[in-house]
C-alpha cells in the first residue's frame, strides 16, 4: 500500500463507518484485560470486545484485505465516529460510552436485519450480540445511577462529558439505508427510558457542533485517537509484507 | 463417598469428646481416597487436606488472574486481526479459568474475596512463570506452546484428583488450555516459517522461556516439600521430576518440527532410559523469583491490587443497588 490516507474505491462509506465503530471500540475495551473492576467484568467486557471484533472483521473483509485495512491506513482514512476512541476514563466512562453506541448500534442492525441491503446478513447476526451489549451497558448504568452518591457522581460526570459526541452516529452516511432522524429519535427515547430508571437526567447541551458534528466519519479525530493507532498498528508497520 | 457428614460442614469437628469417632473419619477417609473414591464438599476430610487442597487451588485460581497480564501485554499490538480475537479469547477464558478455580475453593469453606486478599497481600502466591516479561509478539507464541504446555502436563492428572470439584473444574480447563496450546504452537510455527526477523523473533522467545517453563514443574522431588502428602492424598499424581521429564519428552519433537531450538546443549536422546537427558535447572533463579525478586513480581502484583482497589467503588455500587432492589435487605457481596 502505498497511499496510506486513501480509502479503497471498494470501502464505501457505509462499510468504512460500521466497520470502523466496532474496530475501535473493540480495541479500547481491549485495554481494559487484567484492569477490570471483577473478574466477571474482565470476561464481559472481553467478551463484548470480541463480538464487536468480529463484526469489524466481516465488515473490513466486504471492503478488502482486513489487516490492511486496519493496519495500514492513516488517521484521516478512519471513518469511526470520535466517540468509540475516547479513552476508557474510569468504569463509569467506559460504561457511558457503551450506554451511548450499543444503543444506537443495536437499533440500527435491527433496522439493518430487517432490510434486504447489503448489511443484512451481518446484522441479522450482530442484532443478537448488540442486544447483549446494551443488556450489559444499561444493567451497569442502573448499578451506577442507582448505586452509591460517588457512583452516581461518576457516572452523571461521565454521561455528560460523552454527551458532545453522541450527534455523530446519527449524521446521514452515504450507502447506509437508514433514516438518521428516526434512529435517532428511537435512540433518544430508549436512553431517556434507562437513565429515568437510574434517577439520571439526560445529559443537556449541544451534541452537533461545529467540530463534533459528523467530524469522525469524515476522518477528522480526536487527539487520543493517533497514539490508539500507534499502538495497534506499530508491529505490523515494522515488518512490511511479513503474514502472522 | 464417606458415609459420615457431620453437620458443621466445615470440618474440624472432631473434638476431644470423640476420639474413637474421629479415627474412625479419618480411616474411612483414608480408605476411601485409597479406593480412588472422590470426595465431596460436604464429606468429612482432615484439616491438612482441606488446608492443602485451599492452598493448592487458590494458587491455581491466581496464577489464571495474574497469567492474564503478560499476555493482555499485546493484545493492543497484536499483529492481525485474526491474532488479536485469539489473544482476546484466551485472556478471557483465563478470567473464566479464575472464576471456575475460585467457585471450587469456595467449596472448602473459604470465599473469593478472603482469596484475593491473600493475593493481594502476598500470603497467597501465584506461578512464578508469570513474573517474567512479554517483551516481543513471539512471547505470547511461546507462552501458549511452553508455559500452558507445561501447565498441560501439570494439570491433566489433576483431572482425576481425589476431590472432586476440583477435579471437574480441571476437566473442562484442560480442554480449553490444550486449544490455546495448539494456538501457541501454530503462531510460532508461523513466526518460524516467516520472514528471517520474524523467525529469530521466534526463537529469541523459545531461548527466554524454555528455562522458566522447566521450573513450572516445581522444585526437584528431594525438595519439594507438600509433594509426599499430597501423593498419598492423591491430590497429586505424578512428582515433579516426572512431569518435567514427560514435558521435555514431548516438547524436544514439537521444537523439531517448529523449526526452533532450545537453549540447552545437553538435551540429547537417552536409549536407555528411554528419555531425553537435559541441562540442569538454576534452582537459585527459581527461588529467587519464588522470593519475589524476579523480573516483573512488583509489576504484576501492583496492577493486580490496582484493578481491586479502583474497581472498590463499582463493587460498593453493585452491593448498594442490590441491596436496595432485591427488597431482602441481605448483605450482597459484589
Amino acid at each position: 500500500m502505498s497511499a496510506d490516507t486513501a480509502v479503497p474505491p471498494a470501502a464505501t462509506a457505509a462499510v468504512l463507518a460500521l466497520a470502523d465503530d466496532a474496530l475501535i471500540l473493540s480495541h479500547r475495551l481491549g485495554e481494559w484485560a487484567g484492569h477490570a473492576p471483577v473478574l466477571e467484568e474482565e470476561v464481559a467486557l472481553a467478551n463484548i470486545a470480541l463480538d464487536l471484533l468480529g463484526q469489524a472483521r466481516v465488515l473490513l473483509s466486504m471492503a478488502g484485505d482486513e489487516d490492511e485495512l486496519a493496519f495500514l491506513r492513516e488517521e484521516r482514512a478512519f471513518r469511526n465516529v470520535q466517540l468509540v476512541e475516547q479513552p476508557n476514563g474510569d468504569f463509569a466512562h467506559t460504561i457511558a460510552r457503551q450506554l451511548y453506541f450499543s444503543l444506537y448500534q443495536h437499533e440500527l442492525y435491527a433496522e439493518l436485519a430487517a432490510g434486504d441491503g447489503p448489511f443484512a446478513p451481518l446484522a441479522a447476526k450482530a442484532v443478537k450480540e448488540t442486544a447483549y451489549h446494551r443488556d450489559h451497558a444499561e444493567q451497569w448504568t442502573l448499578r451506577l445511577g442507582d448505586g452509591t452518591e460517588e457512583s452516581r457522581r461518576r457516572m452523571r460526570a461521565a454521561l455528560d462529558g460523552l454527551w458532545k459526541y453522541t450527534g455523530e452516529m446519527f449524521r446521514p452516511v452515504d450507502g447506509l439505508d437508514v433514516d438518521p432522524a428516526a434512529l435517532e429519535a428511537r435512540w433518544l427515547a430508549a436512553l431517556g427510558g434507562v437513565l429515568e430508571q437510574a434517577g439520571l437526567d439526560l445529559p443537556e447541551g449541544p451534541r452537533t457542533g461545529a467540530w463534533a458534528a459528523g467530524a469522525g466519519r469524515e476522518g477528522l479525530h480526536t487527539e487520543p485517537f493517533g497514539r490508539l493507532l500507534a499502538e495497534m498498528q506499530h508491529l505490523h508497520r515494522s515488518h512490511p509484507g511479513a503474514s502472522w | 463417598m464417606v458415609a459420615v457428614t457431620p453437620e458443621t460442614g466445615t470440618s474440624g469437628g472432631v473434638d476431644g469428646g470423640s476420639a474413637g469417632l474421629g479415627a474412625q473419619l479419618r480411616a474411612d477417609f483414608d480408605a476411601a481416597v485409597a479406593a480412588e473414591e472422590r470426595v465431596e464438599p460436604r464429606d468429612w476430610m482432615p484439616e491438612e487436606y482441606r488446608a492443602s487442597l485451599v492452598r493448592q487451588m487458590a494458587q491455581h485460581a491466581h496464577s489464571e488472574i495474574i497469567g492474564m497480564q503478560p499476555e493482555a501485554n499485546w493484545i493492543t499490538r497484536a499483529p492481525s486481526l485474526r491474532r488479536k480475537a485469539i489473544l482476546m479469547a484466551k485472556v478471557q477464558d483465563e478470567a473464566g479459568h479464575g472464576l471456575y478455580l475460585y467457585s471450587a475453593a469456595e467449596t472448602l469453606g473459604t470465599s473469593r474475596d478472603e482469596l484475593l486478599d491473600k493475593l493481594h497481600s502476598g500470603k497467597q502466591k501465584y506461578s512464578s512463570i508469570f513474573n517474567y516479561p512479554t517483551l516481543t509478539w513471539a512471547d505470547v507464541g511461546a507462552i501458549g506452546w511452553l508455559v500452558d504446555g507445561a501447565a498441560i502436563t501439570n494439570q491433566v492428572p489433576i483431572c482425576r484428583c481425589s476431590y472432586g470439584p476440583y477435579a471437574r473444574a480441571m476437566v473442562r480447563i484442560c480442554k480449553e488450555e490444550s486449544f490455546h496450546q495448539r494456538q501457541g504452537y501454530e503462531l510460532l510455527l508461523a513466526l518460524s516459517r516467516g520472514t528471517e526477523a520474524q523467525h529469530a523473533m521466534a526463537q529469541d522467545a523459545v531461548n527466554r522461556w524454555w528455562w522458566p517453563s522447566l521450573m513450572m514443574f516445581g522444585p526437584p522431588d528431594d525438595e519439594s516439600v507438600h509433594s509426599a502428602q499430597a501423593m498419598a492424598w492423591r491430590i497429586k499424581r505424578h512428582s515433579n521430576d516426572e512431569l518435567r521429564q514427560r514435558f521435555v519428552d514431548i516438547a524436544v519433537p514439537q521444537a523439531e518440527s517448529l523449526g526452533l531450538t532450545l537453549p540447552d546443549p545437553d538435551i540429547k536422546w537417552n536409549e536407555e532410559r528411554g528419555h531425553y537427558d537435559f541441562g540442569a535447572i538454576d534452582w537459585a533463579e527459581f527461588w529467587d523469583v519464588l522470593k519475589g525478586n524476579g523480573p516483573c513480581n512488583e509489576q504484576r502484583i501492583s496492577q493486580r491490587r490496582r484493578a481491586h482497589e479502583e474497581g472498590a467503588w463499582v463493587r460498593e455500587a453493585a452491593t448498594a443497588y442490590a441491596q436496595k432492589h432485591n427488597g431482602t435487605g441481605r448483605e450482597v457481596q459484589a
